[in-house]
C-alpha cells in the first residue's frame, strides 16, 4: 500500500520543496505591498502598529492639492507618453521585421540599447540634452510637462517595440500574400492583417509604457521642475518630510488602478480572440 | 482541349536564387481552360516556387507567364486574374467566416449587402452555410480549408492555384476532400493548378499532370499516360510503384527489339523507335504473374526466392530476390478468406510478364 502512495515524478503539487517555493515567492513579492496597504487603513499616524481601521487617511490624500496635481501631471504624461509610444515602437518593430537593410543588426542593437543603459545615466543624459537645446522649461501646464514627456517616450518606446517585435515574429507570411492575392494593395495588407495580428502586442506594449511611465522615477527626477512635480515625486517628498498613512493611501490608490488597467487590457485581449502574448 | 485554348503559358521560366540555387530551371508549358492541372514532384523539386511566380509572389529570373494572353511581368499579385488556396489556408484569424470570404469582394470595391450575397452563395457551395458568423478559431482545420476555397472562388478567377492543400488533412478527410475538389472544379469550370508531392492525389484529381524534378518539368501527361507511359526512369519510379532492371539492346529481330537484361537474360520485346545501348528495362507490379512452376514460353520470366511478405488487409506484397541480388516485387490479391498466407517468405516462385508490358526508358 506504501507503494501506492509514492509521488509521481510529475506530481509537483506533492513536494514539499515545491510547495515552499511557491509560498516563498508569493510571500517576497506581496508582504510588503500587503503592509503598505494594511498601514493605509490604520488609525494611528505612525507606521509602526496598526490601530483600529479607518478611510481618513485616503480622504486626506484625496483633499491635498499638492497630490491631485501631481497625480494629474503622472496620468498626462502616461497617456502622452504611451500613445506616441506606441506608434513610433510599432513602426520600430514593422521596420525590424519585415525589411532587411545594411547594418540591420547594429540598428536593432541600437534601438534595444536604452534598456539596459542604467536610467540615471540616462536621466543626465536627458538632463544635459535639455540644458544644451535650451529647451523651454517655463511653459504654461500642460506643455511644462513637456520635458518628462519626451524622456518618457524616449526609454519606453523600445519596451514597446521589443514586444511588438516579438508578436510579429509568429506572424504567418501566407496571410499576408492571401490578403494581397485577395486584391489587397501594400498598404491594405497592413491594415487589414499585420495591424489586427499586432494588437495583442500593442496593447500589451502599451500597458508596459504606461506603467513605466507612471511609475518612473528616477529619470523624471533629473527632467522635471519646481511646478513639474509627478505622483512618484510627491510620494519621496511627503516621505521625507513626514511619513503617515497618507503616504500609503496615495499608493494604495495607485496600485489599485494599475491592477484595474492590466485586468481591463486582458480583458479586452481575451475578448479578441487571441491569446496573449508574453510580455516581457 | 489543353493546347488549343490555354489560359496559362508558361515560357521558358527560370528562378535562380541569390548564390545561384536553381529552383525552376527554364519551363515551358500550357494549362488548358477548364482543366484540373496537377504541378507533381519531390520536395524541393521547384513546383511551389512555380506556383508562386504565377501568383506574382516570387519574380522570375528569366522567361514570361501568360494569362489569358496577357503578360504578366511586373503585375502585382492584387492586380492579377487568379486566386490561390495557401497551404496553411491564411484564413484571417480575427475575421468571422463571411468577413473572410467577402474580403475579396470588399477589396473590389462591392457593397456590403451584395458581397454578403455571394459570400454565403459561396459558403454553400463548399457546405458551410450557416457558418458565417463563427470565428476561424471554431473550425476545424477541414472547414477552415473550405472557408479558404469559397473565399479564393467567390471572386470568380480565371484560374485557381491551390498549393498542397490536402497535406495538413488526415487520410479519410483527404480522400473526401479529393472528391470534393473534383465536383467543385466541375461545378464551377475554372481551371485548377494544384502542386502536390502526392502521386495518388494527382492521379486521382488531374486531368493533366507535369511531373517536376529538380526544378525541370519531365513529363506532361494525362494521369493513364504517365503512369502506363513513362518517359524517363525519374516518372516510371516516382509514379506508382516500378520493377526496373539495367539492360542493353544486342539486336533487331522483326519488330522486336533484342534485349540483354540483367537477372533475366536474353528477352524479345517490341520495340520503340531510337531504341539503343544501355537502357532501362521496367514492368508495374500488377503485370506481374506469380507461379510456382516455370510459366509458359513467350512470357518474360524472372525466377528468385520471396524475401519478405507485406500484408495489407486487400492484398499482400511479395518482394523476390534471385541469388545475384537483383529484386522484383508483385502484389496479390487476398481474395479468400483465410489467415494463411498464399506465399510464405523463402518460397522459390517465377514472376513473369507479357513481353508487351515492358517499358523501355532511355534516360
Amino acid at each position: 500500500m506504501k507503494l501506492r502512495n509514492a509521488i509521481a515524478p510529475l506530481e509537483y503539487s506533492r513536494r514539499w520543496s515545491l510547495r515552499s517555493i511557491f509560498l516563498a515567492s508569493l510571500v517576497f513579492l506581496y508582504a510588503p505591498i500587503f503592509v503598505l496597504i494594511a498601514f493605509s487603513f490604520s488609525e494611528s499616524r505612525r507606521l509602526i502598529n496598526i490601530k483600529g481601521f479607518t478611510f481618513d487617511w485616503y480622504v486626506k490624500a484625496f483633499n491635498n492639492s499638492d497630490l491631485q496635481l501631481a497625480f494629474a501631471n503622472s496620468l498626462s504624461i502616461a497617456f502622452i507618453s504611451t500613445a506616441v509610444s506606441v506608434i513610433l515602437g510599432a513602426m520600430t518593430a514593422l521596420l525590424l521585421w519585415r525589411f532587411r537593410f545594411p547594418l540591420k543588426p547594429v540598428y536593432e542593437g541600437a534601438v534595444a540599447l536604452p534598456i539596459v543603459i542604467p536610467e540615471i545615466c540616462l536621466g543626465v543624459a536627458l538632463l544635459a540634452f535639455f540644458a544644451r537645446v535650451g529647451w523651454p522649461s517655463d511653459l504654461p501646464w500642460p506643455l511644462n510637462l513637456s520635458q518628462i514627456t519626451v524622456s518618457h517616450i524616449a526609454f519606453s518606446f523600445p519596451f514597446v517595440a521589443m514586444v511588438v517585435r516579438a508578436r510579429l515574429s509568429n506572424f504567418n507570411r501566407e496571410l499576408e500574400e492571401a490578403a494581397k492575392d485577395l486584391g489587397a494593395g501594400e498598404w491594405g495588407a497592413i491594415r487589414d492583417v499585420i495591424i489586427p495580428h499586432m494588437k495583442p502586442g500593442l496593447v500589451a506594449g502599451g500597458l508596459l509604457a504606461f506603467t513605466l511611465s507612471l511609475d518612473d522615477f528616477v529619470i523624471t527626477f533629473f527632467t522635471s521642475g519646481p511646478d513639474t512635480v509627478t505622483f512618484p515625486l510627491k510620494v519621496y517628498s511627503m516621505v521625507r518630510f513626514s511619513v503617515t498613512p497618507e503616504v500609503n493611501a496615495a499608493s494604495t490608490i495607485l496600485i489599485v488602478i494599475t491592477v484595474v488597467l492590466t485586468a481591463v487590457a486582458m480583458w479586452l485581449q481575451s475578448k479578441s480572440g487571441d491569446k496573449p502574448v508574453a510580455g516581457h | 482541349m489543353s493546347e488549343h485554348d490555354p489560359i496559362i503559358q508558361v515560357r521558358g521560366i527560370t528562378k535562380r536564387y541569390p548564390g545561384g540555387v536553381m529552383a525552376v530551371d527554364d519551363v515551358t508549358l500550357e494549362i488548358g481552360r477548364g482543366e484540373f492541372f496537377a504541378l507533381l514532384g519531390p520536395s524541393g523539386c521547384g513546383k511551389t516556387t512555380l506556383l508562386r511566380m504565377i501568383a506574382g509572389f516570387e519574380i522570375p529570373t528569366d522567361g514570361d507567364i501568360l494569362i489569358d494572353g496577357v503578360s504578366m511581368l511586373g503585375v502585382q499579385p492584387n492586380k492579377r486574374p487568379i486566386n490561390m488556396v495557401f497551404q496553411s489556408y491564411a484564413v484571417f484569424p480575427h475575421m468571422s467566416v463571411l468577413d473572410n470570404v467577402a474580403y475579396g469582394l470588399k477589396m473590389d470595391g462591392i457593397g456590403q449587402a451584395e458581397r454578403n450575397k455571394s459570400a454565403e452563395e459561396a459558403l454553400d457551395m463548399v457546405k458551410l452555410g450557416g457558418y458565417g458568423k463563427r470565428l476561424p478559431s471554431q473550425l476545424s482545420g477541414g472547414q477552415r480549408q473550405r472557408v479558404a476555397l469559397a473565399r479564393a472562388l467567390v471572386k470568380r478567377p480565371k484560374v485557381l492555384l491551390l498549393d498542397e492543400p490536402l497535406s495538413a488533412l488526415d487520410a479519410k478527410l483527404r480522400e473526401a476532400m479529393q472528391i470534393e475538389l473534383v465536383r467543385l472544379q466541375q461545378q464551377v469550370g475554372i481551371t485548377f493548378v494544384i502542386v502536390t508531392h502526392d502521386q495518388e492525389e494527382a492521379l486521382s484529381m488531374a486531368n493533366r499532370i507535369a511531373v517536376m524534378e529538380k526544378g525541370m518539368v519531365r513529363q506532361v501527361a494525362p494521369p493513364a499516360e504517365l503512369y502506363e507511359f513513362p518517359n524517363c526512369r525519374f516518372v516510371a519510379d516516382f509514379i506508382g510503384k516500378m520493377n526496373l532492371f539495367e539492360g542493353k539492346v544486342v539486336g533487331i529481330a522483326g519488330e522486336d527489339v533484342v534485349l540483354d537484361v540483367k537477372g533475366i537474360g536474353r528477352v524479345d520485346v517490341p520495340a520503340i523507335p531510337g531504341i539503343e545501348g544501355e537502357i532501362g528495362v521496367a514492368v508495374r507490379p500488377e503485370k506481374l504473374r506469380l507461379d510456382r512452376d516455370q510459366p509458359s514460353t513467350g512470357r518474360i520470366a524472372f525466377r528468385g526466392q520471396v524475401s519478405d511478405v507485406a500484408y495489407h488487409g486487400d492484398s499482400s506484397w511479395i518482394f523476390i530476390q534471385d541469388e545475384q541480388g537483383h529484386s522484383v516485387m508483385t502484389a496479390i490479391q487476398n481474395e479468400e478468406r483465410s489467415t494463411a498466407p498464399k506465399v510464405a517468405v523463402g518460397d522459390q516462385v517465377w514472376c513473369s510478364w507479357s513481353p508487351g508490358d515492358t517499358l523501355l526508358l532511355r534516360e
